[in-house]
């Protein structure tokens, strides 16, 4: 009996079943919060959950994928342009915010098919210049009216505190529904695919990984979560600024929240979005030399823990609630006294 | 519209001068440094504040500005990229990525939004102009930055291909490990790369404050439309980047005789075509990094 007989791979520790009841919990209680907190808790709500939904899709790109965009704002951006579009032409505005990020994502799959064929560094600011350009493009609309900007006054048309929660619960499911949808992607062998190429792209595709596809998937679904989180802003926002809703001070966000909170795990992201909102609570007043605080503690995560928070609370306790990958442990003491018996069964 | 090419091409300079350091340090230490930009603000800065403070002529500023530069571009080299280099490809974007927003609002911080500009302490230098015959005329500091750009260039060419630096330089772009098992200081050398490169974005800086109005957060455009050079001119190559600086400048200037937002669409659609083009020729698999590398010898 070889000694790899003792380990047995697991997915679901007891810690981790718990974690995920907790947050079904969780965003079952945030679905009711509507009954117990006021309009500017919801909204304070509503905006963590765009950090939230931000991280989490910059970090499914480049922690998991290894594709370091600097271009997620086009989408950001183009979700609420289209949303905004779609409004003029008489659509409801709420669904036109959920179509909106599906027309986002929809221009996601061209651009996918020429910027995934650069690499690193190429594809970081390749992927900037097409979010510029595509601001530019949306800036010859005469309905954005260049620098200008304009609103989704059509939100008006509803009673302020039934905007507030719906616009609220939009947020809330769209969140769930991408984070589950990222959970279940990673844990997926598309997960698995894609970071099998990001740590090596020969090796992977000489496994027969289809390696332009799965980093396709990846960036198209990211893109989706980012102009999900743009019609959010803007429908909390309702106003649209062509230089702020496709501004890079997103990505500067999503990186910050990332390398903070944890690249590469599924919690590390929510952490990083919860503190950077508290920082932008407290700090937010101080402008510029607050961002340039931001810039720095990205850059000192970066340099000095780069698996961020989360990843020194694991490192320390072992600690993982929402696991993306397999594990080896030492089987049970049952699992041993079944082989042992299977074993002298075999001898007899 | 000869007007605008003549404008392109003298464009062209700035964008080559601001681009030479992207792409050297890219092709000695492998990472594409996505503050260069603001670093390029944050040389002009420092020249403003010296005119604004000490009354200096600008050109005078800009020679303690540029020394202070390459310090800065050493030291960087030395505490910052070289410990992020070690972690992949990763980090050494997000760090330089990081530092670019540090600049910008420090910068922000320290001189306000306020638009600021070089052009009106430097005489009638900013719209003088040399008059040629068929009623053409040709800017002064144009020209002047178009040779500043080209003897720029040419000093670089030099340093590369004449000196002991530029030699162990070109063999740590090329082979890193093989430069180190030969006696070369990689680390070293990098670091000098790191300095020139700096150095030359605060020089461009200075000249782009001289021409334009510029603000704490005009640093990332100036990145963009380098690192559109670069890949226009082909990475690694000194010459091939005045030529990707010059097609970008053509490009925007003649797009801007379009319309005033054709100025930076134009040069995108050029740069993303151009890009659409290198798929095109290099069938759907690309060239390896290491072989699109460096060309310093031949350059």
């Amino acid at each position: 009996m070889s000694r790899a007989g003792e380990f047995v791979v697991e997915r679901w520790s007891a810690a981790e079943r718990r974690a995920a009841a907790g947050a079904v919990i969780a965003f079952a209680a945030l679905a009711l919060a509507p009954l117990a907190i006021g309009g500017q808790g919801l909204d304070k709500l509503t905006t963590l959950f765009v950090y939230m939904l931000l991280a989490a899709m910059w970090n499914l790109l480049s922690g998991y994928a290894g594709l370091v965009s600097v271009g997620q704002q086009a989408y950001f951006g183009l979700g609420a342009y289209f949303a905004l579009r779609l409004v003029s032409f008489g659509f409801a505005p709420y669904p036109a915010l959920l179509v909106g990020a599906l027309g986002a994502a929809a221009i996601a799959v061209p651009v996918s098919i020429f910027l995934l064929r650069l690499r690193d560094g190429e594809f970081a600011v390749a992927s900037w210049v097409v979010a510029e350009a595509i601001r530019i493009l949306v800036m010859f609309d005469l309905l954005v009216q260049g620098e200008t900007g304009t609103s989704l006054i059509a939100l008006n048309s509803y009673d302020p505190a039934t905007r507030l929660v719906a616009t609220y619960w939009f947020a809330l499911a769209s969140l769930a529904a991408m984070l589950v949808t990222t959970f279940l992607l990673l844990r997926s062998r598309i997960g698995a695919a894609g970071q099998a190429i990001r740590d090596d792209e020969e090796a992977a595709r000489s496994l027969g990984v289809d390696v332009t596809r799965t980093r396709q998937i990846i960036y198209v679904l990211a893109a989706f979560g980012c102009a999900l989180a743009g019609v959010i802003w803007l429908a909390s926002a309702i106003t649209f600024l062509p230089r702020t809703n496709f501004g890079v001070q997103w990505t500067v966000f999503m990186l910050f929240m990332v390398l903070v909170g944890g690249l590469r795990t599924m919690e590390g992201p929510i952490l990083g979005a919860v503190i950077f909102f508290v920082l932008q609570e407290v700090f937010g007043n101080y402008g510029a030399w607050y961002l340039f605080g931001i810039g720095v503690v990205a850059v000192a995560f970066a340099l000095a823990l780069p698996g961020g928070l989360w990843g020194a609370v694991h490192a320390r306790w072992g600690l993982h609630l929402f696991p993306v990958g397999e594990r080896l442990v030492r089987g049970s003491v049952d699992a041993r006294v079944a082989r042992a018996v299977e074993d002298a069964r075999s001898v007899t | 519209m000869f007007d605008a090419i003549v404008q392109g091409v003298l464009l062209g300079g700035y964008y080559a001068m601001l681009a030479s350091g992207l792409s050297l340090l890219f092709g000695v230490a492998r990472f594409i440094n996505l503050a260069h930009g603001d670093l390029a603000l944050l040389g002009a800065y420092l020249v403003l504040a010296l005119v604004r403070r000490f009354g200096l002529d600008p050109f005078v500023a800009t020679v303690p500005v540029l020394f202070v530069m390459a310090a800065l571009g050493w030291f960087m080299q030395k505490w910052l990229f070289a410990r992020t280099m070690r972690g992949g490809i990763l980090l050494p974007l997000l760090t330089t990525f990081g530092l670019g927003a540090a600049i910008q609002n420090g910068l922000y911080g320290a001189f306000g939004s306020d638009a600021a500009s070089l052009g009106n302490h430097i005489g009638n230098l900013s719209w003088d102009s040399f008059d040629l015959p068929f009623g053409i005329s040709i800017g002064k500091l144009p020209v002047l930055t178009f040779a500043t750009a080209v003897m720029a260039l040419g000093a670089l060419q030099l340093l590369l291909s004449r000196t002991r630096f530029g030699r162990a330089l070109r063999a740590t772009s090329q082979d890193p490990e093989a430069a180190r098992l030969s006696g070369v200081d990689a680390e070293r050398v990098q670091r000098g790369a790191a300095a020139i490169a700096v150095a030359l974005a605060g020089l461009a800086g200075v000249f782009l404050a001289m021409r334009s109005l510029i603000n704490p957060y005009s640093g990332p455009a100036e990145l963009i439309y380098a690192f559109e050079a670069v890949v226009i001119g082909g990475i690694g190559s000194l010459w091939g980047t005045l030529t990707g600086g010059i097609v970008l400048g053509l490009a925007q200037c003649v797009g801007a005789t379009v319309s005033p937002q054709g100025f930076q669409l134009a040069g995108h659609v050029v740069f993303l075509v151009w890009l659409g083009g290198r798929f095109y020729s290099q069938g759907t698999r690309g060239t390896p990094w290491h072989r699109r590398l460096l060309k310093w010898g031949s350059a």
